[in-house]
């Protein structure tokens, strides 16, 4: 358990990027990559510092929405240590003593101190206004020559499909190269967020929403969904990570199934469509976990037993109301895969699940 | 002036009182009497305080390590959703207005009751079939896990109890409307003679402003979850994107009522510190009809500004941009009400008491919620918050900080004249002093989170961020600790407290004319009219021990500009 | 200070007739007392009125986003019945009108004649409106998920269905105002033979209340045959033009506009997700999204022939506005002859005098609510041209 102070936990890191690379592949071999971000912080324990409250300025637009969030942090510590310094103060000086009540004469009324603190305040106001939304034109209009990427948001999952065809679970960006994200939900509101880019934007079933972004800095930062959309709402994060050139990019996308072995075609296919719901750590989630389902009986929810085999594979992908397993039900709350994943992908899948059960059994 | 039977009968304690001039669980059960409804008000919403309150311990220690195991990612959700829908609908919604606000207002007004005794009662038993119809979601065994928003398509997708839930918060809707319209109606025609409408208290102007809400807000929060309900039912296709619906159509409607009702919370919060700090300072509240005219300010602008909560739903830039700008012009009125508190404090003869401290924890917790506001008001700086922990901090500063402790600080004030008995100030004390440290350690690690990104209805996070989650873990236990210390207070001295007389504390207002506890009618004979914050009005009678209108008092046994003695 | 040893009255409730007076305790004087309930019910009609607004809202903002839609559902509803309910609850308005200026003046008599005539008015308004409902129903036209046209139920399979030649649907409505109807008939005999007249004359004014219910049954089917034979077209021919000349107007729609309006894009992701098993059936039974999109506006181009419903769907949602809209006012309506019939008892009773009407006011002016509600009703729903 980790009582440090919160003060503490901000600190720099020296891992290289690479480092966190490997790392956030080691993560995704078993589902949606979760980085920690505290290692790409570049943390202080100076409250009174941007770096405090904010993780790295990882977009064009960070820097100026951090110069207002700390604009409005200092006038508003101002004005409360104005007004709770007043009142502290008049509390110590005009308290009643002995149980004698005696205000002293004053006035109860002044039309000039009151136009003069409403008036003062709202010159400031008009100026947070202002600033606000400058940037927030920044963030809501594309920039030319913005890349196009297809996001597709489910429960619990992402999927990034590239200008050329690739798809991957994670995003990639190219660093100091602007993306248009045009989004779309298949089935309940999610919200596309990167806390390092500053840019949040809601994905709507039934119509397309859009964020924009530049990347400025190379690094992997966290992506969550950030509105609230079902049971594995909160294991709805993946990776962003920026590249420094297009080519690194690409060696990240690229899949070319041929090349590749079953087991691989099998994680990958597990990785886009199964991780927001299916963990392979053994933790139930919004479905079974999946390492060591294979060859297993498992207990459905009429109390029947099923042995987890070629043809219950299938099935439990192409018609998931057939087998509920204990636990899991009423009704399964997993979408047919009937016409996204055909014959192949799930011998793909099979091949993944035997060799999970062979390594996670192995490990044991 | 009067002789001293009178007097006696007036202002000492009474035989023959509304707690006990009739017995029997019927005659609570079918009273009409406002007090008697805003004593079971105050029960029921102290119940769902309680459970919500629980709700909240256990996802606070749920949060307690980033991994944790203890409930289900399917029960933390439920958690939330059932901590939030009870605080709002059942708790935070009627608690200063239909509690509080059913005690005091009519005799504020010097009238018998409100308008319609018995759609008062109506609304009472509205709010506990409304409430079970809420907690039915658990009791039938599905739960509900939509978030508090009901949120489509979600909300209809989910197999959850929606139905039971939408439901109720449908009839909790008709009971604040009956709240609204009675106390409209009431101030509207049943003030005492004479009494303009500046001679009103202040916590009557910001019922009457938070009525206004109630009344003009709520149906279209009703009509919205009747249309949920039949969209869930028969797929109707008004929200549902499956069948040509638009999801951002709830919303709108959803917040058109929702923010308002961010003010139907706060807005009476206000009025009571307003009486608070006035009496407690004996002191003139400084800028009187700048803080009446701020609350129907807040209540006319709370209307045009709902969507400031969908910046990130996709609704167009224009829309966005002048609902930002709207936005800050809350902040004016919220500003000015500070201000001229603290102006009232200003050489005024200071009283901390357990009222005052509360009222004094508003004013610090309410100007953080307020000043955290204009970040999340702001578009560039919303774009990132939006649906952080740093919003969840922001409206709990508001909405507990706030409403909580201006509740806890008008029970107070109030309690002696509801039960005719005096509470334990140093345990009081004690009770806020745990409210308000344990709230500030919940909540403000939360702004840290949320500006760096920690989002809202999680069941796991981060590593990074599990200090502050620890922070806010212990920080909620101490301030369940303070609040159940105050409830302890609060029923040793309603029922074993020592005796205590009609105006202990030299208030002005109308209530203060009537005995402790009052008369079943409020006032044995009419109340002279006082102005309810010229303090010189009332003056100290030795025999009685308490602060009776001048009016009233023998002028040989006058002692001005002493405090009671508290037994 | 007399006022102490008043406590045991302290139930009002019983104050009200006891004393012959109906002022309640905790008020001053009538005039505060009928001040109060008349602000108190427009209040009431305040929220009344924002309680439709999120329909009317709903309908503005559909109308806005696919008028072609709204011009081509309205011509599914009879105009004719419309009109003629318009016409039936402007009546009950005056009716209403002058049961107020009855017992303003004290008189009851007129005054429960009045009232009585309005509440037939507001069953037989109910009447027209289930001949309206049932028809519909048997052409298909429901909510959003289960509109299709395809769908005909047109032979009645009960036997007073068949008996009389009207749709079961109505048969299944005519059933509680039946059983509500034998109900007071046989309640009011029995009082009037216990003796108690006043309450049998009650029972038999509620029991001639229902029956407007089939008065108004009655003159809807006849008006429905006739307005069909005057503007030549039979719900049959309805059924089967409609849906080409739909298919014909919307097609063009669906292939230029959509993609800004930005509401059926999800048809073409699924299509891109390489889903090609739309069927163009009931939506009922699909739960899954991804398996089976019901939005199947552009679904439909797949299969071999055209299949109307589809495009019926998006009617659906007009339909959807329509129910939501006439149901909550035909909710409002029975909530209104509830009210009229506690006032017609306290009528009988003779409770109106020229300084207590209060009551009578405070229904009246929801009753001309309800009527108002309506008459914006009638043009957005019927109407659109």
């Amino acid at each position: 358990m980790n009582w440090q102070l919160p003060l503490m936990l901000a600190q720099t890191n020296d891992s290289t990027l690479e480092e966190l690379r490997k790392r956030t592949e080691a993560i995704s071999m078993q589902g949606t990559a979760v980085p920690d971000s505290s290692l790409v912080r570049e943390g202080t324990s100076n409250p009174f510092a941007t770096e405090y409250w904010f993780p790295t300025q990882a977009s064009s637009f960070a820097g100026e929405i951090d110069f207002l969030y700390m604009a409005i942090f200092w006038i508003s510590l101002i004005f409360f240590v104005a007004i709770v310094g007043s009142m502290v103060y008049f509390c110590v000086k005009y308290r009643r003593k002995d149980g004698v009540i005696a205000p002293e004469p004053s006035s109860s009324h002044n039309t000039a101190i009151e136009i003069l603190w409403s008036v003062l305040p709202s010159i400031i106001l008009v100026w947070i206004f202002y600033v606000g939304a400058e940037t927030w034109f920044e963030m809501r209009i594309p920039k030319e020559n913005s890349e196009e990427i297809q996001v597709t948001a489910k429960q619990f999952g992402w999927l990034f499909t590239y200008e050329d065809g690739d798809q991957t679970n994670e995003l990639h960006l190219v660093r100091d190269k602007p993306v248009r994200l045009i989004m779309q939900s298949e089935d309940v509101l999610h919200s596309f967020f990167v806390a390092a880019f500053r840019q949040k934007m809601d994905i709507v079933p039934g119509r397309y929403t859009y964020a924009y972004l530049e990347p400025i800095k190379d690094g992997v930062y966290r992506l969550s969904c950030n509105e609230y959309c079902g049971t594995g709402h909160s294991k709805m994060k993946t990776a962003c990570i920026v590249h420094v050139s297009e080519e690194d990019r690409k060696n990240n996308t690229k899949w070319i199934e041929a090349e590749k072995t079953p087991f691989e075609n099998g994680q990958r296919i597990y990785q886009i469509h199964c991780s927001g719901c299916h963990k392979v750590d053994g933790k139930a989630a919004t479905g079974p976990a999946l390492n060591l389902i294979w060859g297993k009986n498992e207990t459905m929810i009429d109390g029947t037993s099923e042995l987890v085999d070629e043809a219950y594979v299938l099935d439990s992908i192409w018609y998931p109301e057939k087998h509920i397993v204990e636990g899991y039900g009423p009704v399964s709350k997993m979408n047919s895969f009937k016409g996204i994943l055909d014959q192949k992908d799930v011998d793909y899948v099979i091949a993944y699940l035997k060799e999970l059960k062979k390594s996670t059994g192995d490990a044991k | 002036m009067v002789d001293a039977n009178t007097r006696q009968k007036l202002f000492g304690t009474p035989e023959t009182n509304f707690l006990n001039c009739s017995k029997g669980w019927k005659s609570w059960a079918f009273t009409l009497d406002h007090k008697r409804i805003g004593i079971m008000y105050l029960i029921g919403v102290t119940v769902a305080l309680f459970l919500a309150g629980i709700f909240a311990l256990v996802l606070r220690s749920h949060l307690f390590t980033f991994d944790s195991t203890m409930l289900s990612d399917d029960m933390y959700n439920q958690m939330f959703t059932l901590h939030g829908a009870v605080m709002v609908f059942s708790f935070i919604i009627p608690s200063i207005p239909a509690a509080l606000g059913n005690i005091v207002l009519p005799m504020m007004l010097g009238a018998k009751d409100v308008a319609f005794p018995r759609m008062n009662l109506a609304s009472f038993y509205l709010w506990i079939i409304g409430t079970g119809c809420l907690l039915g979601a658990i009791l039938s065994g599905k739960g509900l896990d939509t978030g508090w928003t009901f949120y489509t398509p979600y909300s209809i997708d989910t197999n959850t109890g929606v139905i039971y839930a939408t439901f109720g918060a449908f009839i909790l809707g008709f009971s604040s409307i009956f709240t609204g319209l009675n106390f409209l109606v009431t101030v509207n025609t049943m003030r005492a003679k004479d009494q303009g409408w500046f001679k009103l208290p202040l916590f009557v102007w910001s019922l009457y402003a938070t009525a206004i809400i109630q009344v003009l807000a709520t149906p279209v929060l009703g009509i919205t979850l009747l249309m949920l309900i039949a969209e869930k039912t028969l797929h109707i296709g008004i929200f549902d994107p499956k069948y040509g619906g638009d999801p951002v159509l709830f919303q709108h409607f959803f917040w058109f009522y929702s923010h308002p009702a961010v003010y139907i919370m706060i807005l009476p919060a206000m009025g009571v510190i307003s009486e608070l700090i006035s009496v407690y300072s004996q002191k003139r509240i400084f800028g009187y009809s700048f803080i009446a005219f701020s609350s129907v300010a807040i209540a006319l602008l709370g209307f045009l500004v709902w969507g400031h909560h969908m910046f990130t739903s996709g609704q167009s830039l224009v829309v966005t941009l002048i609902f930002s700008a709207i936005t800050f012009t809350v902040a004016i009125p919220s500003a000015v009400k500070v201000f001229n508190w603290l102006a009232t404090l200003y050489k005024g003869s200071i009283l901390l008491n357990t009222p005052m401290c509360y009222a004094l924890s508003f004013i610090f917790l309410f100007g953080i919620g307020g000043l955290t506001g204009l970040f999340l008001g702001a578009l560039s700086t919303d774009i990132h918050l939006h649906d952080t922990y740093f919003v969840v901090a922001h409206f709990h500063f508001v909405m507990v900080g706030g409403t909580l402790t201006a509740l806890l600080g008008g029970v107070f004030h109030w309690w002696p004249k509801i039960w005719g008995r005096m509470y334990n100030d140093f345990l009081g004390r004690v009770g806020c002093f745990l409210v308000f440290s344990g709230f500030n350690l919940t909540f403000f690690p939360q702004f840290v989170m949320g500006s760096r990104g920690m989002p809202r209805r999680y069941a796991s996070y981060d590593p990074e961020f599990q200090a502050f989650h620890q922070l806010s873990t212990v920080g909620a236990f101490v301030l369940g600790i303070g609040i159940l210390l105050s409830f302890v207070v609060l029923v040793y001295a309603a029922f074993r407290g020592p005796r205590c007389s009609s105006n202990p504390f030299r208030a002005a207002s109308l209530e203060w004319q009537s005995s402790s506890p009052p008369d079943f009618h409020n006032f044995i004979q009419t109340p002279v009219l006082t102005d309810p914050y010229d303090f010189e009005s009332q003056v100290y009678d030795e025999e009685l021990d308490t602060y009776i209108p001048r009016e009233f008092a023998n002028p040989d046994k006058v002692a001005p500009r002493k405090e009671p003695v508290h037994h | 200070m007399a006022v102490a040893d008043s406590h045991d009255t302290h139930d009002d409730h019983h104050d009200l007739y006891d004393h012959g007076e109906f002022i309640a305790h905790h008020f001053d004087s009538a005039e505060q007392q009928f001040d109060s309930g008349k602000l108190g019910i427009w209040l009431f009609l305040v929220t009344e009125i924002l309680f439709f607004s999120g329909l009317f809202v709903a309908y503005t903002l559909y109308r806005t986003n696919h008028p072609e839609v709204f011009e081509q559902a309205h011509v599914f509803l009879n105009k004719y019945l419309g009109g003629l309910n318009t016409i039936v609850l402007l009546f009950s308005s005056l009716t209403m009108a002058l049961g107020v200026r009855s017992a303003q003046l004290g008189r009851n008599k007129n005054c429960s004649v009045y009232i009585l005539i309005t509440m037939v008015c507001a069953t037989m308004f109910l009447g027209v409106k289930a001949v309206e409902y049932s028809h519909k129903w048997d052409m298909g036209i429901l909510v959003r998920s289960s509109f299709d046209l395809t769908y005909t139920h047109p032979t009645p399979t009960t036997e007073i269905g068949k008996s009389l030649h009207i749709s079961d649907y109505l048969v299944y409505l005519c059933i509680v105002p039946a059983l509500l109807f034998a109900g007071f008939v046989v309640a009011s005999a029995i009082s009037k033979l216990i003796n108690k007249n006043m309450l049998a004359k009650f029972l038999m004014a509620m029991a001639i209340t229902v029956s407007g219910y089939f008065l108004g049954v009655c003159i809807g089917i006849i008006f429905m045959s006739a307005t069909d034979a005057e503007t030549g077209s039979s719900h049959a021919s309805v059924i089967a033009e409609q849906p080409l000349m739909l298919l014909a107007s919307t097609q063009d729609d669906h292939s230029d506009g959509d993609h800004d309006e930005a509401d059926h894009d999800k048809a073409d992701h699924d299509k891109a997700a390489g889903d090609p098993s739309h069927d163009g059936e009931h939506s009922d039974n699909e739960e899954h999204f991804g398996a089976h999109p019901a939005d199947g506006g552009e679904a439909s181009f797949d299969d071999h022939h055209p299949d109307p419903s589809t495009l019926d769907r998006d009617i659906g949602i007009f339909f959807s506005i329509y129910y939501c809209m006439t149901g909550l006012h035909a909710i409002h309506i029975i909530g209104g002859i509830i009210a009229l019939g506690w006032l017609y008892w306290r009528s009988l009773l003779g409770h109106w005098r020229t300084d207590y009407f209060g009551p009578v006011d405070y229904v009246g002016l929801y009753w001309h609510l309800v009527d108002l509600i309506w008459i914006y009703l009638f043009p957005l729903l019927y109407l659109i041209d």
